[in-house]
């Protein structure tokens, strides 16, 4: 039966290709295949760089599709998400069934998918193809990682797999191109026939619509009965097709894991991986952040010297060029950050570190998939945010993402930086620890503590939920592939600048029109400087004068009550307010605040000095190395990130959640900040 | 009934049933731990759980909770 209907279509492909040359309807391609089976390089290799990511409407779900050209005509190539099963038990599984069912708006039913399989694992890949085959849907196989199969003598007969499963099998290899004329030829020629393969292993009585096929998935006995037929079919396929080896021996993956995943060393190597991973990112990532620091201080510079005067030059040079800045800085950091993540994932690295993890991250209610997560988040809270996607149960989900901005991220840095370089530099710990560098990681272990804290208590009340599975793939180590981790980082860093860079662009404009107006005439602030002493006590009168009758020094005036237990004075009010926003706006917000005016003096001291110079509207100091300890306590906790309530509501799709995670983080963050406050001006310091 | 998590670390068995009904039980059986599929148990991770068994050419790890509702027959 199966023989047959190849036969008769290998003589309806010759009409076929005709009919390919006139056609003028672009062909919708989806692409399908588990997890590591290499769909990624394949989607690179087909469609270069041109390709988009997006999130389908409503869910997390990355969408991410191109344009294949292939032999002439342009195909929208889609990539599903990794997949193992189209049963629809997670978000990802869903989304992908209901663009290969046409369900989902703006993507035509495909017309063809590409199914990738590994070669190296072919019985679990070659499952999820006999349920693209019980859609009803014309698939084609992309065999990948044939070279690693043979090497290990594991010879695939791609004329007897192909014509026991009654679809097109072609060997590809993505990384050299090898291949991808003949899928080329394949997929065209299924798209213009009209041959269905059957699917010969399920009985006669759920053979019919997909529809009916699928609604029998409600009744659990069935379902695993279909599992098991589906087996049963591809054994007897695996058993014809493929040169019998032992696949249960040890592979060189199991070799590598007696080191990596060892029950002493693999703990100690996961420690030194990530030492070094966030070494680097705070090493490397400084100079180009200097370099891009110091150029958008000379732009807006050349800006302010060569536009004439006015508000416009002030928006220009103090909003919109500072504001820019402000984003590109981080972009080093986390294009660092995600340079690692995709050779720590493309590795097969990553799905070990989870299994290390796992048991430690149970202990919090958590899955060891949320490790990952939480790692990013340490860069920026957003991208870690985005990936809690893999995670499947949604409660668990939900408290992930309730926790990952407790993760120390890239944008706090500056803040520590700040206060450690003003208060607490040149100072040593027994000679030769560095106090800075013990407060930094004092204050990294800070955030992770609460974060344990917080999951703990979430999930046993609010989101209670019986520990998440963790059924995981261990993937074979792979090299990774060059393109695809430059590819990955360059999209990730896309996805930052345009979801957060616009957030951030736009608060800073907003906090600079705060802080800008209303104006303060020439004459009022002769006036005022005449009659008040405390404005005479400010390092420059006229921008403190203008500040403080700006809307931001009203807003920060009143605040001041709330936070003066904390040891925070108006002007430190303004700036907690401005980093809201964003928690880096903290530093550019003290450097205006504490601006001498570039006018008046030629010696303007530099922040640091500004800061520890700064003075109270009495007179006494604003800043004590108890008020930065303070602040930091506060930044670790605090929800200051607009960009990430932005993330938190789009991915919770809840309102509530979002501005619960706003307030108890605040919240959490107050206390906080006022128990280190009190506490240690009773001890004396401050 | 012999499960899953008695075996000794590098034994081979065949699994004989999935027990319960749940989405777990799917998961691990959609992966490929249907009746008849042999196994060997590969290592547990560091405080013991999960544990890794290699089945049809490729790795797969799970917790001691879920190899719990896999019943085995040591070969």
């Amino acid at each position: 039966m199966a023989i047959a209907s190849v036969k008769s279509k290998d003589i309806r492909s010759v009409k076929a290709d005709v009919r390919v040359k006139t056609a003028k309807n672009d062909l919708t391609v989806a692409l399908a295949g588990n997890p590591n089976a290499g769909k990624t390089t394949l989607f690179n290799q087909l469609t270069g760089l041109r390709q988009k990511v997006a999130n389908y409407p409503g869910v997390t779900v990355e969408r991410k599709e191109g344009t294949w050209n292939a032999a002439g005509e342009v195909i929208r190539l889609i990539d599903l998400p990794g997949l193992y099963s189209l049963d629809a038990t997670s978000l990802d599984e869903q989304i992908a069934r209901d663009i290969l069912t046409g369900n989902i708006y703006d993507i035509p039913k495909p017309d063809v998918v590409v199914a990738v399989v590994d070669a190296t694992n072919l019985e679990r890949n070659l499952y999820l193809v006999t349920q693209l085959i019980e859609f009803r849907l014309p698939v084609v196989v992309a065999l990948t990682m044939v070279d690693v199969a043979e090497k290990r003598s594991l010879g695939v007969n791609v004329k007897i797999l192909s014509r026991m499963l009654g679809i097109p099998v072609v060997k590809v290899t993505a990384a050299s191109g090898a291949g991808i004329d003949e899928l080329e030829a394949a997929v065209l020629r299924t798209a213009r026939s009209t041959d269905r393969p059957k699917a010969s292993w399920l009985s006669e009585t759920i053979q019919g619509s997909e529809e009916e096929i699928h609604l029998s998935l409600t009744d659990d006995a069935s379902a695993n009965k279909q599992i098991f037929a589906r087996y049963g079919f591809i054994s007897e396929v695996y058993q014809r097709s493929v040169t019998p080896i032992d696949t249960l021996e040890r592979g060189y993956s199991e070799k590598i894991d007696g080191i990596l995943t060892h029950k002493f060393f693999g703990l100690l190597i996961l420690i030194g991986i990530l030492l070094i991973v966030f070494q680097s990112i705070f090493s490397w990532a400084s100079l180009p952040m200097d370099l891009l620091d110091a150029g958008f201080g000379s732009l807006a510079e050349l800006a302010k010297s060569s536009l004439p005067e006015g508000i416009l030059t002030d928006l220009i040079a103090d909003g919109i060029i500072a504001g820019v800045g402000g984003v590109l800085v981080f972009l080093p950091q986390i294009l660092l950050l995600f340079l690692f993540l995709s050779i720590l994932e493309d590795t097969g690295y990553m799905a070990r570190a989870a299994f290390l993890l796992d048991r430690l991250m149970r202990g919090v209610g958590l899955h060891g998939k949320a490790f990952v997560p939480l790692l990013s988040s340490f860069a920026c809270a957003i991208p870690g945010i985005m990936a809690t996607r893999t995670i499947e149960n949604p409660k668990d989900r939900l408290a992930t993402i309730m926790i990952a901005p407790f993760m120390s991220c890239s944008a706090r840095l500056p803040v520590y930086t700040l206060m450690i370089a003003a208060f607490f530099s040149g100072q040593y710990i027994f000679g030769f620890l560095s106090l800075g560098a013990v407060l930094i990681l004092a204050m990294y272990m800070l955030g992770i503590v609460m974060a344990v804290i917080v999951a703990f208590i979430l999930k046993r009340t609010i989101l209670k939920s019986p520990p998440p599975p963790f059924v995981m793939e261990l993937p074979p180590y792979r090299v990774p592939n060059f393109k695809t981790v430059l590819l990955n980082m360059f999209t990730r860093a896309g996805i930052f600048i345009k979801r957060a860079g616009t957030v951030i662009l736009a608060i800073s404009i907003l906090l600079w029109a705060l802080a800008y107006f209303p104006r303060t005439s020439a004459e009022d602030i002769s006036n005022i400087q005449s009659s008040t002493a405390a404005a005479a006590a400010e390092g420059s009168p006229d921008e403190g004068i203008q500040l403080r009758n700006s809307f931001a020094g009203q807003l920060g005036h009143l605040i001041e009550p709330v936070i003066e237990p904390l040891g925070f004075d108006w002007k430190i009010g303004v700036a907690l307010i401005a980093s809201f926003a964003a928690r880096e706006v903290l530093v550019s917000t003290l450097s205006i605040i504490y601006n001498t005016g570039a006018d008046s003096t030629e010696e303007s001291p530099s922040l640091i000095n500004a800061v520890r110079d700064a003075k109270k509207d009495d007179g006494s100091k604003a800043w004590t190395p108890l008020t930065a300890l303070t602040l930091m306590v506060f930044f670790v906790l605090a929800m200051q990130c607009m960009s990430t309530v932005a993330v938190v509501r789009r991915e919770t799709n809840s309102w509530s959640w979002t501005i619960f995670m706003v307030g108890y983080m605040t919240g959490l963050a107050y206390l906080a900040a006022l128990l280190t406050y009190q506490v240690g001006k009773y001890l004396g310091f401050g | 009934m012999q499960t899953l998590t008695k075996l000794p670390i590098g034994s081979r068995a065949k699994v004989i049933a999935v027990h319960g009904n749940n989405a777990i039980t799917k998961r691990l059986m959609e992966m490929g731990v249907v009746p008849g599929v042999t196994f060997r148990v590969v290592k547990s991770a560091p405080f013991g759980d999960p544990l890794e068994i290699k089945l049809r050419g490729y790795s797969l790890a799970m917790r001691i909770s879920e190899a719990d509702a896999i019943e085995v027959e040591s070969e």
